[in-house]
């Protein structure tokens, strides 16, 4: 079961020890995490709340390779992604990585097939295995008779849902969500959670929610609160 | 890994237009680049194929031109009896000629009581066997020895009285019109032709002096012979070319001033449309902060977006370039004239816009592209991803 406070080695999918993040505006240094210690096993759907600026997306960016901590180590499956060079993050991510965001990043002018299909062009697939798992996972997510449609063309919901399934279709490591629920109303939001629960209970994925909804929050096996810096 | 070419595709379509501004602003720089080009290419073709490379000019040593050179009959003698020189059942196939510039009213401007010069060559009787490339398209050629001329069709064009059968006045002198002469699109069809003989009492020249001598080689391999007999002989001072060479170096200072201020225009032009695609490029980067942020956190590496924004700019740059070009070859063919520095007047020439050329243009085209696409490229992938990501 996910932990924080544990410093002992561990074979948790993710671990972090002693993880901080600094930032300097003029000459005041913020210290937006300080020593985190967090373990989140495999197939886990874990939940992290806090008020905003306590350092919830920045946690999430340092576990998704997107930045480097100022000290401490990162553990995704044993291997220290903390000593990766910025080009071996990308390519890593590419492989571990599903990203769910707020306001669903899709990209405009593609339509949902070819957003979904993205981040397979990163894999050795062909053609046709990539076309088989963008209809599979697009399936997964209920959209597959809507693969033509451009962003534009799909509601919030629809729209997330795309996002899900472009973050799931290279099989990765784990899924992180960052706020997958604000922007969109409450029946939209609870059939984004259903499906992520889906993805956690049937496919044995792990998934890192960012959240503020306490509802949201109350779909995850576990909960953590981040507030100034600090998990618990 | 590149990123799909639609998505840069798609992307210029989703913005067609601002897409549409830069590839216009490229289109009209690429089109007035060509245009230059195409001016000085048809200025230096109607130069060149105005001499013969089996045609050797003969000029006093030093002359620069026609204009300031000058042959005495005995020298004339010695040129025609070179046995480099090819001959027929008529004699040596030389060409001892005169020029005066003679300032006639411009057909397009009588009203105004404009006037420009035109050239006014005084001929040998063998001048149309040695100058092959030109024949009489209309009438018949003159006559020696009488106050006759034949018109350059160019020069008919331009100015106005030069009709078959009508009279004009040069040096005093009543001369009719007679033919219509067709060089073949070089400078010959900008000129007037009269009899050197009659010519130059015309205008006060002393008989038996002559300008230039136009010579038909025996063959085009004896043109260092016939130089080596002429300038090793001490009865002359004179130098001798080969016809092309000439008339190529006569077209330099010109073909030069119009390239200049060509690629003056072109270089103006195309900052203006280089700032056209980096303002389309930049507000399209700053507007798709957002996804390329995305694209990067999805594994694609700066090198893919930096590729994905370049590819835009060139794509906006090969239409502008296609479009540029094509504006361009309408004016393949159509005349004009500028004033010859080396002989003070006025030269009729098509603007020649050859594939080389339209080459030329879109490759400018995809050069302002590349300009134009770096900057906002580089700008895109130098933010960090968190960053980008944390500022939306």
């Amino acid at each position: 079961m996910a932990r924080v406070g544990a410093t002992a080695p561990s074979e948790a999918l993710i671990c972090l020890r002693g993880v901080a993040k600094n930032y300097r505006r003029g000459s005041e240094d913020l210290h937006v995490l300080t020593d985190v210690n967090l373990d989140v096993d495999r197939g886990e759907f874990v939940a992290l709340m806090g008020p905003s600026g306590s350092g919830k997306s920045t946690l999430l960016n340092l576990i998704g390779g997107l930045d480097v901590p100022s000290a401490g180590i990162i553990r995704v499956a044993g291997d220290p992604i903390t000593s990766l060079s910025r080009s071996k993050l990308t390519t890593w991510r590419a492989r571990h990585v599903g990203f769910v965001f707020q306001m669903y990043n899709l990209i405009p002018v593609l339509s949902a097939f070819r957003n979904v299909e993205l981040p397979l062009l990163l894999l050795p697939l062909s053609k046709a295995e990539r076309r088989e798992r963008v209809a599979t996972a697009l399936r997964v997510v209920g959209l597959d008779d809507r693969m033509d449609h451009k962003p534009r063309e799909l509601s919030g919901g629809q729209q997330q849902r795309v996002a899900i399934a472009r973050a799931i279709v290279g099989d990765p490591t784990f899924l992180l969500c960052d706020e997958p629920t604000g922007d969109l109303d409450r029946h939209s939001a609870d059939e984004i959670l259903d499906m992520l629960h889906h993805l956690v209970g049937d496919f044995g994925k792990t998934v890192l929610m960012v959240t503020h909804d306490p509802r949201a929050a109350a779909r995850a096996q576990v909960t953590f609160h981040l507030d100034k810096g600090e998990l618990s | 890994m590149a990123l799909p070419l639609v998505y840069s595709v798609e992307s210029l379509r989703a913005r067609w237009r601002s897409s549409l501004v830069a590839v216009a602003g490229i289109a009209g720089s690429v089109a007035v680049f060509v245009a230059m080009l195409a001016l000085a290419r048809g200025f230096e073709q109607a130069l060149v194929s105005t001499g013969s490379p089996d045609n050797a000019m003969i000029r006093r040593a030093g002359a620069t031109s026609e204009m300031d050179s000058v042959i005495d009959m005995e020298e004339l003698r010695v040129i025609e009896d070179a046995p480099e020189v090819a001959r027929d059942a008529r004699g040596p196939l030389v060409s001892a000629e005169i020029v005066v510039i003679v300032a006639l009213p411009l057909r397009a401007l009588r009203a105004e009581g404009a006037e420009a010069n035109v050239q006014v060559r005084g001929i040998g009787a063998r001048a149309l066997d040695v100058h092959q490339g030109v024949r009489v398209a209309q009438g018949r050629m003159l006559t020696p020895g009488t106050a006759e001329i034949v018109v350059g069709r160019y020069a008919r064009e331009s100015y106005a009285g030069l009709e078959p059968g009508a009279t004009v006045r040069l040096g005093g002198t009543p001369f009719q019109v007679v033919g219509v002469l067709d060089g073949g699109g070089s400078a010959f069809d900008s000129e007037i032709w009269a009899d050197a003989a009659v010519l130059g009492p015309a205008y006060q020249r002393p008989r038996g002096y002559y300008q230039s001598a136009a010579a038909r080689l025996a063959s085009r391999e004896t043109l260092d012979l016939l130089r080596q007999r002429l300038t090793s002989d001490p009865r002359m001072r004179h130098q001798v070319d080969r016809e092309t060479d000439y008339y190529a170096k006569a077209s330099e200072a010109m073909r030069g001033l119009i390239l200049s201020l060509g690629a003056l225009v072109a270089a103006v032009m195309g900052i203006g449309a280089v700032c056209g695609a980096l303002n389309t490029l930049y507000s399209a980067v700053a507007e798709r902060a957002r996804e390329l942020a995305t694209i990067r956190a999805l594994g694609f590496g700066s090198g893919a977006v930096l590729i994905a924004i370049v590819a835009e700019s060139l794509l906006l740059s090969a239409v502008g370039g296609l479009v540029g070009v094509a504006a361009a070859l309408p004016l393949d063919g159509l005349t004009t004239s500028t004033l010859n520095f080396q002989t003070f007047s006025h030269v009729s020439f098509a603007f020649r816009v050859t594939p080389d050329l339209l080459g030329l243009g879109v490759a400018f085209a995809l050069a302002m592209g590349l300009v134009g696409g770096l900057p906002p490229a580089l700008r895109a992938v130098r933010v960090p991803v968190a960053v980008a990501l944390r500022d939306l």
